[in-house]
């Protein structure tokens, strides 16, 4: 019985797969939160279709390592969408939907190719199996700048998020931080895309916090349940989709999802 | 906030020849107004009439041209000018998990409110609260606030880093006639207090004859200005006030 838990630890490509979790995981919990109280999913999704084309810009451009150019692609896109959406005169969401789809067109146009896009394929859906030490590496560093960010800014994000006018009325540099947010979701979704996939990393961006939504009353319990449903959904995922032969990235949302409904009907049973 | 026998009546604040263009349109056209510390200076005017402008420009938030002083008039000296702002709204939707602690936290101080909470800043907060009997709130959610219990919640932040001047948005929807009435009495409360000057946007012209001491009727510039009698007798409030209508 002990073996069948531990048969898993004893593969190093699980053991590294386990600390990725470890890592991505609570940053995902711990952005969800504003991204929630923003309205800023469409965004965020919009953000993880821009990975394609920073790729196919790599490609074009004959960079050997894809990371770096989608990453500052992500970056610009994330600067460009939140300029664009302060001056267009037309909605955020059609304004992202239109800049979205086009640079999803440019980057699978170029991707495909000569009937390529086979290669990229397993971006969609992300292989956490094949994470490196290196990678983990960034992970951390990008998760100790989070950390940093979250516990010096935390309070104006929430404030400017409260009421922009107010926000500013008090010296806070309303647009900075709203830069600087969109700067950190761009790269934290593009450093850990590869390994929870394209079509999947928005929800577990958005369904801890959401799940964390339905039953928090305040900022301490709606951050403490996001990281504790990003951190079980992870790790329980990762098990079960090693003993499934599951992919792990869909496994991880499955059971996001599961506890946003859990939470949901638990909250509405409450508040009556 | 510390509480003062009378206002001093020294500090002035004063707006001259302020104008905001807005791409072609022009807003605002020489706003001249001198507001003083311990007067409530109450604007009225038709919707449209660039009143919300008027406080985003001092509030910094529009270009403006002119000039917004704030002087101390015993030695004449500028300094800078401490504002309190109250909005009308929080961008607070259903089941939002911020209570009036973690709002309050956010803009007053940089403990930050996910990870803990302070017990003195806690305190603290519970003592603003209290001027305005809403102590009881603090563990609320905000979304979960009366119209009125918001309007109060705000009214204490605002005057928590005892700002010299009060910019506030008379509420208008979520607030019933009792509340009106105590959100007056409030202001009034705080004018008679504290040092500081009020500028409110008003929509009731009942409660700006009975609390304002200056009362400005704004349409793009200022078409009358003085005690309520004066402006509600002027030519122009008929021509804007066709019937005394609540606007």
């Amino acid at each position: 019985m002990t073996a069948f838990f531990t048969e898993w630890w004893s593969y190093g490509f699980m053991r590294n797969a386990f600390l990725a979790v470890l890592i991505i995981t609570p940053l995902f919990g711990l952005l969800g939160t504003m991204i929630v109280n923003n309205k800023m999913a469409f965004f965020s999704d919009a953000l993880g279709h821009s990975a394609l084309t920073g790729i196919a810009i790599g490609v074009v451009l004959g960079v050997t390592d894809t990371t770096w150019s989608m990453v500052v692609f992500a970056i610009l896109f994330a600067l460009l969408l939140n300029y664009i959406g302060s001056k267009a005169a037309a909605s955020t969401d059609t304004v992202i939907s239109v800049f979205s789809s086009a640079s999803i067109a440019v980057g699978l146009a170029i991707l495909s190719r000569g009937g390529n896009f086979s290669h990229y394929s397993s971006l969609l859906v992300g292989d956490i199996l094949s994470i490196t030490p290196r990678e983990i590496l960034y992970l951390l560093i990008i998760f100790g700048a989070t950390m940093i960010f979250w516990v010096t800014g935390f309070n104006r994000l929430n404030a400017v998020s409260l009421n922009r006018t107010l926000a500013r009325s008090r010296g806070i540099p309303v647009r900075l931080m709203e830069l600087v947010f969109a700067v950190f979701i761009a790269l934290i979704v593009m450093l850990s895309i590869k390994w929870v996939g394209i079509l999947i990393i928005n929800a577990l961006l958005i369904l801890p916090a959401a799940g964390s939504r339905n039953i928090s009353v305040n900022m301490r319990e709606y951050h403490f349940f996001s990281v504790l449903f990003s951190l079980f959904s992870g790790i329980v995922g990762l098990i079960i989709s090693y003993f499934t032969n599951v992919a792990t990235g869909p496994m991880i949302v499955i059971l996001a999802a599961v506890i946003y409904f859990a939470t949901y009907i638990y909250g509405r049973k409450r508040v009556q | 906030m510390r509480k003062i026998i009378k206002p001093c009546g020294l500090h002035c604040i004063k707006i001259n020849h302020l104008g905001v263009t807005i791409g072609e349109q022009e807003i605002l056209k020489d706003i001249n107004l001198h507001v003083h510390c311990g007067t409530m200076t109450a604007i009225i005017g038709k919707n449209g009439a660039g009143k919300s402008t008027l406080i985003r420009a001092i509030l910094g938030e529009v270009p403006y041209s002119g000039e917004i002083a704030f002087k101390d008039r015993e030695n004449g000296r500028a300094q800078k000018l401490r504002i309190g702002y109250v909005p009308q709204h929080m961008n607070v939707e259903k089941s939002t998990p911020v209570s009036v602690y973690d709002m309050i936290a956010s803009y007053q101080s940089n403990i930050p409110v996910f990870l803990y909470k302070s017990k003195k800043l806690y305190q603290d907060i519970k003592n603003t609260l209290k001027m305005f009997a809403a102590e009881h709130l603090i563990d609320k959610q905000v979304c979960n606030l009366s119209g009125g219990e918001l309007q109060r919640v705000l009214l204490s932040m605002a005057v928590m880093d005892e700002p010299n001047l009060l910019l506030l948005d008379e509420p208008v929807s979520g607030i019933d006639q009792n509340g009106m009435e105590l959100f007056y009495q409030n202001i009034a409360y705080l004018r008679e207090n504290f040092d500081l000057a009020v500028i409110l946007i008003s929509h009731d012209l009942d409660y700006v004859e009975r609390y304002a001491d200056h009362v400005v009727l704004l349409d793009r510039e200022i078409l009358a200005q003085g005690n309520a009698r004066e402006v509600y007798s002027s030519d122009a409030f008929r021509r804007v006030f066709t019937d005394r209508e609540v606007v």
